[in-house]
């Protein structure tokens, strides 16, 4: 008979093993789904996560598309440790977006050195803002988050798509739903020549820090982090509740705000209908498999970045939809949760009587 | 037909997605069950119905398959949440992105596809009389379906003996379990049937509402039927009212646009979601109400100890 | 009406028989070998301080843990007991310590659920009035346990099990939530129980109520049988030796010596925040420097809601109805009442008192944080962990270092922490709630031992108890409780267990409120 048991301590070694548990775990589905789809899968695997980044324009590619997972997904560490769940990191970009790009057009052919600065300002701001109305939701009304910080992603991308078809479309864009190209000065500089990379990166990399010093080393992280374990705790200890809402919420919102601003003044260059394939959501699981550890979400944002890549080049190689890397993604969440019991059990063998055999 | 019988007729058939997933999502939280999961399960429940009806040429075994395919993925969800007592909200959120993932995946050669989907069914002599005739008898088969259901889950909540034994498991499962209840085999049937609500809400979106596939297709009911739930602080026939309120909403923001309504399709379009987040802030403020009739266990793992 | 059915086979085996039960838990092991016999009427005793393995015993024998060793025989058959439903099945039925009721269901819905289908159906309310009358536990089976009283749910519990008409009978600490008025009641019931034939396994560490209760008693120690007696024979004292092996500790004495005010409540009202809650009226005490004031009374009567307005978990609107060393404190947050000296050690140790999955030294954080453990808004990480190993030094805690997780400690171990990282903090006033509830008498004696020494050195300290014995033994006042009012603080030389008894069934409260539970809703008051 098997059985779990739990743990008198919480396992480092699985803590750190799990998410590679969970790794290894998505290569297998993926080595199945691929040989069940009758494509030869060393090739496929090969396509899938090598091709991508063999040349120094892919690897460009593999950093320039974690940069907005790992600003996200730190900035969505911090609610989630504090049990803050702001699923809407996607709504908030689009929003930080929309207010770093509404900068950009406002000062259209400025050569003035702020206007890049004030964008992203402005999509912190953008993006802060829409964190707060769940925020305010919550501690205000008593609000899930997590289902107004969704509904506000349907909202946001509406929002997008009126000012893109309607007030700030491009006159002389042939009627498509685009507004105008950034001029350069709202333009993130580019970081490595014959790639896309931009500067964005190196600011990615210092929220990482950033988050890594607040999160692991202040006493703010710390109360976040009662707060997200044990309420009652975090109460007895005059910790406000209300307050570690507000700041989840509003460094989740900030973060994804930046990472808007990052993709409409890095790779897209103008305001379009959609600015992200998705990286509000993928951030999270990032944050997860991440360990909600800025270290962790950095490895974790790289990966997760290989994996939308591996999506293209598979389109492209294979002629396996794309669709395939939301697939992976998923199964990565679903192998972690999974393997994460064992942080807290052990599993156990008991045959009837006495015989005890533990891992 | 007439105008009145015409909006009956439609706001129900928009508010009936709502019915079957938000009634399968409160009998999962019935049980202390939190699965965020519901716009995966209905995903994969429309995705699955699709494609068995296409090519079958049967809208029925699609809505069989589509019931079978989302109770099928609400097992995942119950394996890791309850069997390895994963946080329920992660799990859930994984849930619906693995959703979207798998139904874009395995509906990809879909895209296009047309069906015939289940139709309103004239009885002769009754749909035809004057007004009611149409607001009796003028809805597609699963409306009357949903109605059913609704019925069936109010008296197996409140009148029969497995209902109560359900709500007890929600209520303490630590209790149910020192009197002998089997906590997580409940909880996986009430997460069960939950999927298999929440695959037929999704097969009724591909194979009656709108006979046809497309990404994403849902469009966040998934996510609003579980604020349903919240809004109806857990009462089956608050669900149904709720769900019709909603189709209402829906309704409106389509039919002003019909009409010609001179406001950007984009406002309307946010009608349903601004209205859910104005909805839950109004029921939620009521702590007490929601602290007695919220299952005291709701998305608290549990683990016997022996 | 008869509850017990002779049994057909033999008549004079025992009822229950276990021997060489071993359970053995990861970290522990809460039975080794143990032999119990309950002979049929017979009232017995199983006597053994907090964490010696009875309540895992009980479990074993209703079916809901199983042993990984040893035999249970039933009537003289041996028996598995798998599940509660086939220990019920047997005869066996048993009324929890910490109840197994459903609050949001009725009376009769909760009994109901505990029958099988054909007990269950039928005229349910007319046996539950029936036997309700027979024993003298009056009933409504219409009623919802959230708005019952602790003593109300215990007699849901005790008529659920005698509708099924058992032969066994146990009961876990039966008497922690009644006072001693409903003690002698319930003691009624039993002998009455017994007198039709009924055995009753009786699990306590109370002595007196063993001595007064029961025929026969059998005393664990660590998991391990350590002698059967006669519990009418024996004193306090031998059966005290058997259960923890050495005579009981017996605190240093206080020397009285009382100084200016330092907790002064005064007319506070509060409503619950919690539809299950108590609402505070009027409540008024004065605690001073170098005394310790007690506060009696049966749980849920409004301790709960008391502790938090005290600690500023919550906060009343009127700043003047808690005052610290002479401040309005009712308006400030916990945080802020700290500032102003005071400590609290709150009733739940793991989720409150500490983080579970914390280390000690974070958990060290959680309240000392003022003691310069934090620079710049960073975590002084060396302090912190200097703070967390003085504290385990200081006050003798069982822990593997400032790294164990605080769940992995047992009851007593961190309670002793959480009490050392209070009192290290220098309070001038220090509440505490349940100090000693759950842990072992070693440990209980030590933490009785800080708060006497803490007082001697002039800090005021409330403590707030449901053992009486404890109150009357480390302190100069005592209050009651009840209904969510505070009777007069008394000199605790000059009243006694029976005259507080009277007080925790609300015998102070004036008659017009007297039989008021109103239902108040949240956010009135306070946040």
């Amino acid at each position: 008979m098997i059985r779990l048991e739990a743990r008198p301590e919480p396992s480092k070694l699985f803590g750190w093993a799990s998410p590679l548990i969970a790794v290894v775990a998505t290569l297998i589905v993926g080595f199945v789904v691929f040989t069940a789809l009758g494509k030869n899968p060393v090739e496929a695997f090969h396509a899938f996560f090598v091709k991508p980044v063999e040349s120094l324009y892919g690897l460009g590619e593999l950093l320039l598309k974690a940069t907005p997972l790992m600003l996200i997904a730190v900035g969505l560490a911090a609610g989630y440790r504090a049990n803050v769940w702001n699923i809407g990191a996607e709504g908030q970009l689009t929003m930080g977006a929309i207010a770093g790009g509404g900068v950009a057009l406002a000062f259209h052919g400025s050569e003035s050195m702020l206007v890049l600065p004030a964008m992203l300002v402005a999509g912190a701001a953008g993006g802060m803002a829409w964190a707060a109305i769940p925020a305010w939701l919550r501690t205000r009304f008593n609000a899930n988050e997590i289902l107004t910080s969704l509904m506000l992603v349907y909202i946001a991308t509406l929002v997008l798509s009126l000012l893109v078809h309607d007030h700030w479309r491009d006159p002389e864009g042939f009627n498509f739903p685009q507004s105008k190209m950034f001029t350069e000065t709202a333009l993130l500089p580019n970081l490595l020549a014959e790639t896309r990379l931009n500067v964005g990166f190196l600011f990615g990399l210092a929220v990482v820090f950033a988050g890594w010093l607040f999160l692991q080393k202040s006493y703010a992280g710390y109360q976040m982090r009662v707060a997200g374990l044990a309420p009652a705790a975090a109460h007895y200890a005059g910790i406000s509740a209300p307050r570690t809402v507000w700041m989840g919420m509003l460094i989740g919102g900030a973060c994804a705000g930046v990472a808007g601003v990052g993709e409409v003044a890095g790779p897209i260059g103008q305001l379009l209908p959609s600015v992200s394939p998705g990286y509000g959501f993928a951030a999270i699981i990032v944050a997860f498999v991440g360990r909600l550890h800025p270290v962790g979400i950095l490895l974790a944002s790289l990966l997760m970045s290989l994996l939308y890549l591996g999506g293209e080049s598979a389109q492209l190689n294979l002629a396996l939809p794309s669709a395939v890397t939301g697939l992976f993604q998923g199964t990565l969440l679903f192998f972690l949760l999974a393997a994460d019991v064992f942080i807290h059990y052990r599993i156990r063998v008991a045959r009837r009587h006495r015989a005890r055999v533990a891992i | 037909m007439d105008t009145l019988a015409q909006l009956v007729i439609l706001t129900l058939a928009a508010g009936t997605p709502l019915v079957y997933a938000a009634l399968g999502e409160l009998v999962t939280e019935k049980a202390g069950v939190l699965n965020l999961g519901v716009e995966g399960m209905m995903l994969v429940g429309a995705v699955v119905a699709f494609m068995v009806a296409a090519k079958t040429g049967s809208p029925w075994a699609g809505v069989v398959a589509g019931t079978i395919g989302g109770a099928a993925t609400s097992l995942v969800f119950g394996a890791i949440a309850l069997s390895l007592m994963a946080n329920q909200v992660a799990t859930g959120l994984a849930l619906s992105l693995f959703g979207v993932g798998l139904s874009a995946f395995i509906g990809l050669d879909y895209v296009s596809v047309v069906i015939d989907g289940i139709k309103a069914v004239e009885i002769p002599g009754l749909s035809t009389i004057p007004v009611v005739g149409p607001i009796l008898f003028g809805h597609n088969p699963l409306v009357y379906l949903s109605l059913a259901l609704f019925a069936a889950v109010q008296w197996f909540l409140y009148r029969t003996r497995a209902g109560l034994v359900l709500r007890a498991v929600g209520e303490s499962p630590q209790s149910a379990h020192a009197i002998g209840y089997p906590v997580v085999r409940i909880r996986y049937l009430a997460v069960m049937f939950g999927g298999a609500c929440s695959g037929l809400a999704g097969a009724y979106l591909s194979v009656a509402l709108t006979p046809l596939w497309v990404e994403g297709m849902t469009a966040g009911r998934g996510w609003i039927a579980l604020a349903l739930v919240v809004f109806a602080t857990w009462k089956p026939w608050r669900v149904l009212i709720g769900a019709y309120l909603f189709g209402g909403v829906t309704l409106a923001s389509f039919q002003a646009q019909a009409l010609g309504v001179a406001i950007p399709a984009q406002y309307l379009s946010m009608l349903p979601y601004a209205a859910t987040i104005v909805v839950l802030a109004i029921i939620s403020r009521d702590v007490v109400t929601i602290r007695l009739n919220a299952p005291a266990s709701l998305g608290k793992p549990f683990h016997s100890g022996t | 009406m008869t509850l017990a059915h002779a049994p057909a086979s033999d008549a004079r085996a025992p009822r229950l028989a276990l021997a060489g039960i071993t359970k053995i838990y990861p970290s522990v092991v809460a039975n080794e070998d143990v032999d119990l016999d309950v002979a049929p009427g017979e009232i017995h005793a199983v006597l053994g301080e907090n964490g010696a393995g009875k309540s895992t015993l009980m479990k074993i024998i209703y079916g809901v843990t199983k042993p990984n060793a040893g035999t249970i025989r039933w009537e003289g058959r041996e028996v598995t007991i798998a599940n509660p439903a086939r220990a019920r099945k047997l005869g066996i039925g048993m009324v929890f310590q910490h109840f197994s009721l459903f609050e949001t269901l009725t009376v009769a819905e909760n009994i109901a659920l505990a029958l099988d289908r054909e007990r269950a159906g039928g005229d349910l309310a007319t046996r539950i009035a029936d036997v309700s009358t027979h024993y003298g536990l009056p009933l409504d089976p219409g009623r919802h346990v959230h708005s019952m009283s602790v003593g109300e749910r215990q007699r849901v519990e005790i008529v659920r099990c005698l509708l099924q008409d058992p032969r066994l009978l146990i009961m876990d600490e039966p008497t922690s939530v009644l006072t001693p008025q409903a003690v002698a009641r319930l003691f009624e019931t039993l002998r009455r129980l017994c007198d039709e034939g009924c055995s009753i396994l009786y699990i306590s560490h109370k002595l007196d109520e063993i001595r007064a209760l029961c025929h026969r008693a059998t005393v664990l120690r660590a998991g391990r049988v350590t002698g059967t007696c006669d519990p009418r024979l024996e004193s306090s004292a031998s059966l005290a030796r058997m259960m923890i092996g050495g005579d009981l500790p017996h605190p240093q004495q206080r020397e009285a010596k009382t100084g200016e005010p330092r907790l002064v409540i005064d007319g506070l009202s509060l409503d619950a925040d919690d539809p299950f809650g108590t609402t505070l009226h009027d409540i008024r005490l004065t605690v001073r420097a170098g005394e310790i004031v007690g506060i009696a009374g049966v749980s849920g009567n409004g301790q709960k809601e008391l502790m938090a307005a005290l600690s500023g978990e919550r906060t009343v609107e009127r700043a003047g109805a808690v005052r610290l060393m002479d401040a309005d404190a009712g308006r400030l947050d916990a945080e802020e009442r700290r500032a102003l000296g005071l400590a609290f050690v709150p009733e739940e140790r793991l989720g409150r008192g500490a983080v579970p999955e914390m280390t000690l030294a974070e958990n060290a954080l959680l309240t000392a944080h003022r003691q310069g453990l934090v620079r710049h808004g960073f975590v002084a990480q060396a302090r912190v962990r200097e703070y967390a190993a003085d504290t385990i030094r200081d006050y003798r805690v069982k822990a593997g270092g400032v790294d164990a997780a605080a769940r992995s400690l047992s009851g007593g171990n961190l309670q002793k922490f959480i009490v050392g990282r209070e009192i290290r903090q220098h309070p001038k006033v220090l509440i505490a709630a349940q100090p000693t509830w759950g842990v072992d008498v070693g440990a209980a004696a030590q933490i009785r031992q800080a708060l006497i020494d803490l007082s001697n050195a002039g800090v005021a300290v409330l403590v707030v108890s449901e053992e009486l014995d404890e109150l009357f033994e480390i302190c100069d006042r005592l209050a009651v409780i009840a209904q969510g009012r505070l009777s007069e603080a008394n000199d605790t030389a000059a009243t006694d267990a029976e005259e507080v008894g009277l007080l925790m069934s609300g015998s102070f409260i004036a008659a017009g409120a007297h039989s008021e539970r109103e239902f108040s809703p949240a956010g009135a008051i306070g946040s």
